[in-house]
């Protein structure tokens, strides 16, 4: 654990600052107007109803897509200038069938990456399958591994698009730790997307509701670490933003907005 | 235990040997002619031959290279086209389209204008092997570039993968499985191709060895040349997949047992 735990000190996570961002698909605004100040290193979790724009948001800040008009900021410069500090988990783990776990975790690295490798692997406990194929693990272990994967470029920032929605309740829950400590230990900024209030106001220091492209709630959850599950005041606050949701009427008149995959475009006509 | 595992092995064989002893049988009694059909014993005969004077290894030799030369150059020009069609939208553009509607054209059907191109010598043969390699080749390259998940290739685009790196990371052994299959397809049109243009014109390789020998009615020494053509074309199905276990280990269609899930 030594060269991923060395730097942890120099590793302040990325100040992120979004300014006036909007985005479009056609016609259709999925983004008005976010303004957003993220402090170095807050874990900050993002919540809405699918189809808010929450997924765009984050692929926004990964650079998987441009923002129609506005700014994306990381301290002084533009995010743009610090790819190689971003770091996005996706929903499906998205391994390389084709590549030794090892080998996933090293992609895009040059030079003698190994021992980082197992390192990496070791902190999200899976260094004795190194050597298999990516077929033979299981959904949680394969997020394990893309999370060993992500987290070997020491990101400053570490962007999670749902990672843990096709998992299990008790593989979610070891999850959910395993990120937390290892939030804690390197001290990366952390934006998850989830559409889990419970998982969200459980792991996050900050909610952020995204309802119909804009920011409903900006809700700071101050309960002291580690979170004991099930309290009474993360039920509270689950609550609140639960309502929140809620008040909205269920069926807005654009109903729910797909992303045009596709997939979608062959089967419509 | 063993016994029934020796009884397993040898079931399938069963029905092979007892149809060559019946043919056998047939031939011996008289009731085959063998200008029809000669006896196993005699295929045999003429092989041990050929393998004597050493003739047979000429002709293996002569056709193996036709095969092999007409298969690289054909095999090569498919996958290069594949790539260029599977990589760029452009190239798809130009020359998608003219490709598919070459593909089209039979090409034994080609034969009579091959000749007059070329004559009668080596050329014309390889040329044949060639065109008939290439299609197959071509089209599941092009095929397998065009079903890599996208969201794999955005995922390496995000860990900083461009340019070669993303082909020979990520394009290349996931267009592998589909582009195997070509390549087994690439070796049955490139024994079948040999064998029609070997049999039209030729003064040497297997095809010749059983056209001279149908003029002095040796059907011994032509059912050879089909039984060759035939283990040619097993030897090559065996290398495709010595090939597809090497490149596709990690496909779980192609792991052991063991190394399966656990």
């Amino acid at each position: 654990m030594s060269n991923l735990q060395q730097p942890a000190n120099l590793l302040r996570g990325i100040p992120l600052q979004v300014r006036k961002l909007k985005k479009t698909f056609g016609s259709r605004e999925v983004l008005k107007d976010i303004d957003l100040h993220i402090p170095a290193g807050q874990f900050v979790a993002v919540v809405g109803r699918s189809g808010c724009g929450k997924s765009t948001l984050l692929r926004l800040l990964a650079g998987l897509d441009q923002p129609s008009s506005g700014q994306l900021l990381a301290g002084n410069g533009s995010l743009s200038d610090a790819r190689e500090d971003t770091r996005l988990m996706f929903q499906e783990a998205r391994l390389l069938p084709w590549k030794k776990i090892i080998d996933n975790v090293g992609l895009g690295l040059s030079g003698d990456w190994r021992g980082k490798a197992l390192e990496a692997l070791e902190a999200v406990g899976l260094a004795e399958r190194a050597n298999e194929w990516p077929a033979a693990l299981s959904g949680g272990q394969k997020q394990r591994v893309a999370l060993a994967r992500a987290l070997i470029h020491q990101p400053r920032l570490l962007l999670l698009d749902e990672p843990l929605g096709a998992l299990d309740a008790l593989t979610r829950i070891e999850m959910q730790q395993l990120i937390e400590n290892l939030w804690k230990k390197h001290g990366f900024t952390v934006l998850l997307v989830t559409h889990d209030v419970s998982e969200a106001v459980a792991i996050a220091d900050r909610v952020l509701l995204i309802e119909e492209g804009r920011i409903g709630l900006d809700l700071q959850v101050d309960l002291a670490r580690p979170r004991a599950r099930g309290s009474y005041r993360l039920a509270a606050l689950e609550t609140e933003v639960l309502n929140r949701v809620l008040s909205l009427p269920g069926n807005p008149p654009d109903p729910e907005p797909t992303s045009p995959l596709p997939t979608q475009l062959r089967w419509a006509n | 235990m063993s016994v029934e595992r020796i009884t397993h092995r040898l079931a399938p064989w069963l029905l092979p040997v007892l149809l060559l002893a019946i043919w056998q049988l047939a031939v011996s009694a008289g009731w085959l002619s063998t200008r029809i059909l000669p006896a196993p014993s005699a295929v045999i005969e003429a092989g041990v031959t050929l393998v004597r004077s050493g003739e047979i290894w000429t002709h293996l030799a002569i056709s193996g290279w036709r095969a092999g030369i007409g298969f690289a150059i054909g095999g090569g020009i498919g996958l290069a086209l594949g790539f260029i069609t599977g990589l760029s939208k452009w190239g798809e553009r130009l020359l998608d389209s003219s490709v598919q509607m070459i593909r089209n054209v039979p090409h034994l059907a080609l034969i009579p204008l091959v000749i007059l191109w070329f004559g009668i010598d080596e050329t014309a043969k390889i040329f044949l092997v060639a065109l008939g390699t290439l299609f197959p080749i071509y089209l599941n390259t092009y095929h397998g570039i065009r079903n890599i998940d996208p969201a794999l290739v955005e995922m390496s685009r995000s860990y900083g993968l461009s340019g070669f790196g993303l082909f020979r990371h990520v394009i290349l052994p996931g267009a592998m499985p589909s582009i195997l299959v070509g390549v087994r397809f690439a070796l049955g049109f490139m024994w079948l191709t040999l064998i029609v243009a070997e049999t039209i014109s030729a003064s040497s390789g297997i095809g010749y060895l059983a056209m001279n020998a149908r003029e002095f009615l040796q059907t011994d020494v032509v059912v050879l040349a089909i039984v060759l053509y035939a283990v040619l074309g097993k030897l090559a199905d065996l290398a495709a997949r010595g090939l597809e276990r090497v490149c596709l280990r990690w496909h779980p269609a192609y792991q052991a047992a063991k190394g399966g899930a656990q």
